[in-house]
């Protein structure tokens, strides 16, 4: 090592030091032994995750926040999808617009995204609910997918799709058996990037939800209770959940070389 | 030829779904909002009247809680996006011109990996670090540095650090993706024209990087302004930002015109500081 690499080296490691304390912290005190989870560490046990898992209320919203992902995500690939499609093939005039539009929401604070769906949806007698909170999963997750699916969207495969349509494949097979399985990577990035948003995310969740909640809408209530072993250990578990998502996404995408 | 005219219209039609979808839950929200925002409340209703008076209440409220939390916004904002560059610029540095090509991907996604902790565990996460038996705490009381155990939650300061934690991890993704795509030969020619290290990094990467650092400060001082969950936790009860009036206008007062109101100067906001940074942007380019 030389020299001029300490001081680079010594700065990454107060990065680091920066950057885990609080996730080192979170995780290891859910496994604490004892009643709050603060130092000393009392030792090794996994009651708080038993605990986690028999409680129902958290239960229930571990199901609604998967029920939600999932659905959102998908909607939200789906309509990513096609739009990429479009914009890639046949951009036509109105093309720099229609990606404008499409991006736009990504610019506004989620609070505002669920005050607007929250005014327009009372005003529809439609109420709060996780259909509500599913919609508005869509809209944030929507430029994203779309972005992500477009940037991978390039002549290699428009070359192949002609190849398989001057091979006699109806248009719409071509689509589906060459277009769909060459772009599967970045469609089931699109879908795990999308899930873990809607995963993670509060303000939308609670404020067009009502009786049905998801799982951070729960955890934010737990922390009424201030410090307690529980909102650790599922932390913990949520955390996990977004890391493995997210590894996923990074082993799909690195599949093919990414240039641009 | 019927799939021959499905291939044709997914090729015409194939945005529809989305710009659709954008259009009724997107922009016909943001309408109804601005147009809430115009209104007053009679008897349970909202009203459209064309009335400024919510702006009105904004700025000429007798305890001026609205632009104080305004002001308080944009300064804990600004705060963080500063703060926030000058920790991430370094790192994203290190990682593009110190660490072996094949291991800068590793070593990013490694570095960045509590970046996936959601809002609300990470600032839990920081109450366990601050709190007054927290680790920070309880270390230097076992160092015999402090006498009793301090409190470093619940206030400005610790909604900084909240904020910082997340976008040093943000901004050192932005300035690096920016850093890497800078041509090696243009420090080598700066070297080779007699430029030592610093007047390389003065006169050639940083003006080149700005960029990268403009984007992602945007999306700090976008991120950051709209966010409530985190001065919400870690801030205390002490003053409030502006998403924490607008929740408070939405779920205790129920007064809808007034959290429009507030979500429109929200907006304003961000816009400006867009405009602000494109023309940063744009003037750099040049």
């Amino acid at each position: 090592m030389k020299p001029r690499d300490i001081p680079a080296l010594l700065y990454v490691a107060l990065a680091v030091i920066f950057i885990f304390l609080p996730v080192v912290v979170l995780v290891q005190f859910s496994f604490q032994d004892g009643l709050a989870p603060v130092p000393p560490f009392k030792g090794f046990s996994l009651r708080w995750y038993d605990k986690m898992f028999a409680d129902r209320k958290l239960m229930e919203a571990l199901g609604n926040s998967v029920l939600v992902g999932g659905l959102s995500s998908l909607i939200a690939t789906a309509l990513g999808f096609l739009a990429a499609f479009k914009l890639a093939r046949r951009p036509g005039r109105g093309a720099p617009q229609m990606q404008f539009l499409l991006m736009a929401p990504i610019t506004v604070s989620y609070i505002i995204i669920a005050l607007g769906l929250l005014i327009v949806f009372n005003g529809l007698g439609f109420g709060k609910s996780l259909l509500a909170v599913g919609v508005g999963h869509v809209v944030i997750n929507l430029p994203l997918c779309f972005a992500v699916i477009y940037s991978q969207m390039g002549e290699h495969q428009a070359n192949v799709e002609r190849a398989a349509l001057d091979l006699g494949a109806s248009e719409f097979k071509a689509l589906i058996y060459v277009t769909v399985p060459m772009l599967w990577p970045a469609l089931l990035a699109a879908f795990f990037i999308a899930f873990t948003l809607s995963w993670d995310e509060f303000v939308i969740a609670q404020l067009l939800s009502k009786f049905d909640v998801t799982l951070p809408v729960v955890i934010f209530s737990l922390l009424r209770t201030g410090l307690n072993p529980v909102t650790n250990a599922v932390g913990t578990f949520v955390f996990a959940v977004s890391i493995g998502l997210v590894v996923l996404v990074e082993l799909l995408l690195a599949r093919r070389p990414r240039d641009g | 030829m019927a799939s021959g005219r499905h291939w044709l219209s997914i090729n015409r039609w194939g945005a529809a779904p989305a710009l659709l979808f954008t259009a009724a839950c997107f922009i016909a929200p943001l309408v109804a909002m601005a147009l809430v925002s115009l209104s007053e409340r009679s008897g349970g209703h909202t009203v459209l009247t064309w009335t400024l008076d919510n702006y009105r209440g904004f700025i000429s409220r007798s305890d001026g809680a609205f632009v104080d939390a305004l002001v308080n916004s944009i300064q804990v904002t600004l705060t963080v996006t500063v703060l926030s560059v000058l920790a991430a610029y370094p790192l994203a540095y290190i990682l593009a011109y110190r660490v072996p090509k094949r291991w800068q991907r590793v070593a990013l996604v490694a570095i960045v990996l509590p970046f996936w902790t959601s809002y609300v565990i990470r600032s839990y996460s920081w109450l366990l670090v601050l709190s007054e038996n927290g680790v920070i705490s309880q270390t230097l009381l076992g160092l015999g540095l402090i006498d009793g155990p301090i409190g470093l939650g619940n206030n400005r300061g610790a909604t900084v650090l909240g904020f910082v934690h997340f976008f040093v991890m943000l901004l050192t993704l932005t300035i690096y993706a920016n850093l890497v795509q800078i041509k090696d030969s243009y420090r080598k020619a700066a070297a080779d024209l007699g430029a030592n290290g610093l007047q390389t990094f003065i006169h050639v990467t940083l003006p080149l990087s700005l960029p990268g650092v403009a984007v992602g400060a945007f999306l700090t001082f976008v991120l950051a302004v709209g966010d409530y969950i985190t001065p919400q936790i870690l801030g205390g009860g002490n003053e409030l930002l502006l998403p924490q009036a607008i929740m408070l206008q939405i779920n205790r007062a129920a007064d809808f015109p007034m959290a429009s109101a507030l979500s429109m100067v929200l907006m304003v906001v961000v816009t400006l500081a867009y405009f602000l940074f494109a023309r940063f942007l744009r003037m750099e380019r040049v």
